[in-house]
């Protein structure tokens, strides 16, 4: 059976989400609305364009020798891709059998556990976005409760899946001191995790909201500086030491 | 002259045991074989780049002066000095030096640093013309001297250009030609000079002349026995110009000092004689290593030591200047001079040849910072150690200043011993040179055959006068078939018209010392180019998969196009485009094979514009794909900006169907990325493009330019350019200071694909 699903749009040569050269898939549809998105046009669940595993693989296999020899492969985000989940589970699934990539899943943590079970066990890497510990901060910044959130990033730990945890630090929002040194107590208490990083806000997406006709809700923030960068670093670290402690 | 000659030399036996002791023994102590000696004695170097040194006070000091100089002549308008008053030989001018105490390597193309010359032989006109637009006024006897006395390259051009020829170069469609300058391109076997010595080298030409003494004297054998004749005289004058400076180069360099002196000495000669649009200068950088390593295994030479000689012979390289028209930097912006040296590839005994001084050259761009010149060419292959795989990749990181071309896929055509001359040319060196060719604007060349001949822009019948195409929708299968009949007739006149300027550039601006460190036997070819290529692959997509739509103006000529629905794109990795571009490729190098080229040279193509793409797509109306007139065209095979829609691989993998046997004189592709694009960390960055790079010379692409800026980065340097005074970019097959293109040139460089830019 070959799953169709609601693409946004792809990009060939990745190289910031996940390990090596990476296929980027972008699907389309998200049920969350962050304030700093930079690709609001990906919310919709009803846009984009419906295409097949098939032809999904078809625009992956030119390049394989590439994300091969830079240890590489794919990512799928979105949009929310868990949305879509048999679809990218049975693209994984193809991908690793066809031609043993990488798989890695950029996801909010948005979802149900049990709707994601076989997607998590083709993907070998979940980039998990913990936007805010706060959770009435979670809702001002992107429209949702964290709860599914945290109870996801739980799920992962318990069954082992390996982890990278991205903060985008958007000062004012998200770079609070409790902020982040609650998460990371809270990213102490996981298993798998293998890597964190802060990303800093930008605003290269600011057009995007123009194009839509929509209010641009963060304006004014200022990207953050390299310096609040690594404090934020510190800060997390210092959490995740203290949960050690603990 | 003789006296000097005769008081110079030496007897041969001893200096030469000297020059080569420690060396292994082979064929090229009996025959002038670079190549025999680089296999029997280079020392390939796996390892990575820790060893290297930074630069010694001298260096420091030297090259403070350099940068104050050039600054200076930055301010003076481009252009410091002329010496107005003496035409450049060999031997013209006295010794010049920069600071005589502090230099390693000495020579200048006049008697001071930047002190631009003189060198009317291919055209008394661009140089007129290029002395007035610098405030300087050319004396009269010089240009009576060769307006009515010693006639020109350019001179006999037009004596023998047809008037169809004529018309083809004014209304663009051929265009770039070599005939009002030197045509550049070839490539002395500089290293022979320190491998061997001049006499030694003159000896052998000798011997040639002798085997032309033959029953017939006809035309051919005459002309070659002119020839060698010349490049004797040429050689002797390399030894007295040497002299001049202090050096006895008559006989083989005995240590690393002088080999990279002796050699940089025949350089000098071929560009104090030639101001050819690229003086390369070939793959000398692990052919001096073995000097190198043999001095330090004597324990005269150090780290330090050597890194300096290296540093200074490239700042030497830096220090190139020819005398051009603005008019000319039009076409080919920031003053290039393509001193392109070769570095890396791989052996034909499976060996690397790689070796610690290719190292040492990537290393100049630290030590004196980053610089277009000398054009630094990797030669890429995807069995190249580690090592230097990774340091390429750090250098192009953080200075956007190397070039790469696939040794994969030219190694098997020619041997592990070519270079790249301008751009993308391989040759082999010392036995093969190029007929320079410029290139042929097939852009145009499609609106001629939807406009029967007529040219869009000056209104007038230039190309055969066919019917024009009618209606109000292009038909594939008709746009073809008049395309077909019209790119036959630009081929011919294409053909014919390099032949009559290469014709005269032989006779009246001869290559003599560049020609002297040739094997007297060699191959040439006649290297055409196209450009153009993406716009009429988009365009001819345009007409197959969408419904294009003639505008015509009153005089019934189609000048701009409304297109309907959406068309496949060339940068999408999508066949249904890519194919038009590679059988345009394959079927335009066919029409050219078809006419004979002087002096039974082997026709070839290039996919190059250089910076031309701003003033061919100037030239050129609009075009089907959705181009409006004037326009630029995309540079060299690069996709059109913006509509590569996948990202960079896709667009990689675009450019590298078109297939090299077709476009042996090369394909270039200038890639664009923004550094967080590359990977998050430095190491990432340095990873991720070492495995571009592996990737595309895999899938046979074969050049690539790498350029790792921010866009808000060129956007700050066109508003103050005095803050970026090294700042280098990478454009279609050469380097270039962002700050001396044009305002036109610096908005394309930014307009265009940044990968990763959102």
């Amino acid at each position: 059976m070959s799953h169709t699903g609601r693409i946004h749009s792809l990009e060939t040569f990745g190289t910031v989400d996940g390990p090596g050269i990476r296929f980027v898939l972008f699907l389309q549809g998200c049920a969350l609305q962050c304030r700093y998105c930079h690709n609001p046009d990906s919310w919709d669940t009803q846009a984009g364009t419906l295409r097949s595993v098939d032809d999904i693989l078809g625009e992956i296999e030119p390049y394989i020798e590439y994300y091969r020899r830079s240890g590489g492969g794919i990512t799928v985000t979105g949009g929310e891709p868990t949305l879509q989940a048999p679809f990218v589970a049975e693209l994984f699934r193809e991908c690793k059998e066809r031609w043993g990539l990488h798989t890695a899943l950029d996801s909010s943590g948005f979802c149900e556990p049990s709707h994601a079970n076989a997607l998590l066990n083709v993907t070998d890497l979940v980039l998990l976005d913990l936007k805010r510990m706060d959770r009435e901060g979670h809702r001002e910044l992107t429209s949702q409760p964290n709860d599914r959130i945290l109870t996801f990033a739980k799920h992962l730990s318990d069954r082992g899946s390996k982890m990278w945890i991205r903060r985008v630090l958007v000062p004012g929002w998200t770079d609070g001191v409790d902020e982040l040194i609650g998460l990371g107590r809270f990213i102490g208490q996981l298993r798998g995790v293998a890597k964190i990083e802060v990303l800093p806000y930008h605003r290269m997406g600011v057009y995007k909201w123009q194009q839509l006709g929509k209010t641009y809700p963060l304006e004014g923030i200022m990207e953050p500086s390299p310096a609040e960068i690594e404090r934020a670093y510190r800060l997390i670290d210092q959490g995740i030491h203290s949960a050690a402690a603990e | 002259m003789a006296t000097t000659e005769m008081g110079l030399r030496k007897p041969l036996g001893e200096s030469r045991e000297d020059g080569w002791r420690g060396y292994r023994a082979g064929r090229w102590q009996k025959h002038i074989d670079v190549n025999d000696f680089l296999g029997l004695n280079l020392t390939p170097y796996e390892g990575d780049e820790k060893f290297l040194a930074s630069p010694t006070v001298g260096t420091k000091k030297l090259w403070e002066d350099v940068l104050e100089l050039l600054k200076q002549e930055r301010v003076n308008g481009g252009v410091l000095d002329i010496d107005t008053e003496t035409v450049s030989t060999i031997t013209s001018h006295k010794p010049g030096y920069i600071d005589k105490a502090l230099e390693q390597i000495v020579g200048l193309q006049t008697d001071a640093p930047l002190k631009r010359s003189v060198q009317p032989f291919g055209g008394i006109r661009m140089v007129v013309d290029a002395c007035e637009a610098y405030g300087y006024k050319l004396p009269d006897e010089i240009i009576k001297m060769f307006t009515d006395i010693r006639k020109t390259h350019n001179q006999g051009v037009f004596d023998a250009y047809t008037g169809e020829m004529k018309l083809a170069r004014k209304a663009g469609i051929i265009t770039g030609l070599p005939d009002a300058y030197g045509r550049g391109r070839i490539i002395g076997d500089y290293r022979r000079v320190a491998l061997y010595g001049v006499d030694r080298l003159i000896e052998d030409k000798k011997a040639d002349l002798l085997q032309l003494e033959k029953d017939a004297i006809d035309e051919h054998v005459i002309r070659a026995r002119e020839e060698l004749s010349e490049q004797i005289r040429s050689l002797s004058e390399l030894k007295t110009m040497a002299a001049d400076y202090g050096f006895d180069i008559s006989k083989p360099a005995a240590n690393a000092k002088e080999a990279v002196q002796w050699l940089y000495f025949a350089y000098l000669a071929a560009i104090k004689e030639q101001n050819g649009a690229a003086m390369s200068l070939g793959r000398v950088s692990s052919f001096l290593d073995v000097y190198i390593e043999r001095d330090m295994k004597e324990g005269t030479l150090n780290e330090d030591q050597a890194q300096e000689l290296i540093d200074h012979l490239v700042m030497k390289l830096r220090l190139v200047k020819f005398l051009r028209t603005p008019d000319y930097n039009d076409l080919f912006s920031g003053d290039p001079t393509w001193v392109t040296e070769s570095i890396g590839g791989m052996g034909n005994d499976g060996r690397t040849r790689v070796t610690r001084n290719s190292f040492r050259f990537l290393h100049t761009l630290y030590n004196l910072g980053p610089a277009p010149e000398p054009n630094l060419t990797v030669l890429w292959s995807t069995r190249l150690p580690e090592g230097f795989k990774n340091f390429c990749a750090k250098v192009s990181v953080d200075t956007s200043s190397i070039q790469y071309e696939n040794d994969d896929i030219m190694r098997p055509i020619y041997g592990d011993d070519y270079g790249i001359a301008c751009c993308v040319s391989a040759m082999r060196i010392g036995k093969q040179m190029q007929f320079f060719g410029a290139r042929a604007n097939l852009a145009k060349a499609l609106l001629y055959a939807i406009n029967g001949g007529k040219d869009e822009k000056l209104g007038i019948q230039v190309g055969p006068a066919l019917a024009p195409l009618g209606g109000d929708k292009l038909d594939f299968a008709e746009v073809m078939q008049r395309y077909d009949q019209m790119l036959d007739w630009l081929a011919k006149l294409y053909m014919n018209t390099l032949n009559v300027i290469h014709y005269m550039h032989d006779k009246y601006s001869y290559e003599r010392i560049e020609m002297a460190l040739h094997d007297t036997e060699i191959l040439r070819t006649m290297a055409c180019g196209i450009a153009g290529l993406s716009v009429v692959a988009d365009s001819l997509s345009a007409i197959k998969h969408a419904k294009v739509k003639p505008i015509r103006n009153e005089q019934g000529l189609a000048v701009d196009f409304e297109i309907e629905g959406e068309y496949p794109q060339y940068g999408n990795n999508d066949a249904r485009v890519d194919d038009l571009a590679v059988t345009l490729t394959e079927t335009f190098m066919n029409k050219l094979r078809k006419h004979r080229a002087y002096r039974d040279a082997l026709p070839t193509m290039s996919v190059l514009t250089i910076t031309s793409n701003v003033v061919y797509g100037k030239k050129t109306g609009s075009t089907p794909d959705g181009r409006k007139a004037g326009e630029p065209f995309a540079p060299g095979a690069n996709p059109m900006h913006g509509r590569d829609r996948k990202g960079a691989l896709a667009s990689l993998n675009s450019v590298a169907k078109l297939p090299y046997e077709s476009c042996l004189d090369g394909i270039s592709n200038t890639f664009s990325i923004i550094p967080k694009a590359l990977g998050r960390e430095a190491d990432d960055r340095v990873r991720n493009l070492v495995s571009l790079l592996d990737g595309y010379a895999a899938q046979k692409g074969h050049h690539l330019n790498i350029n790792v800026f921010n866009r808000e980065q060129l956007m700050d340097a066109m508003e103050h350019p005095e803050n970026y005074p090294q700042l280098t970019i990478r454009v279609s097959g050469y380097a270039v200071n962002f700050i001396k293109l044009t305002r036109e040139q610096q908005l394309d460089v930014i307009n265009r694909t940044f990968h990763g830019s959102v």
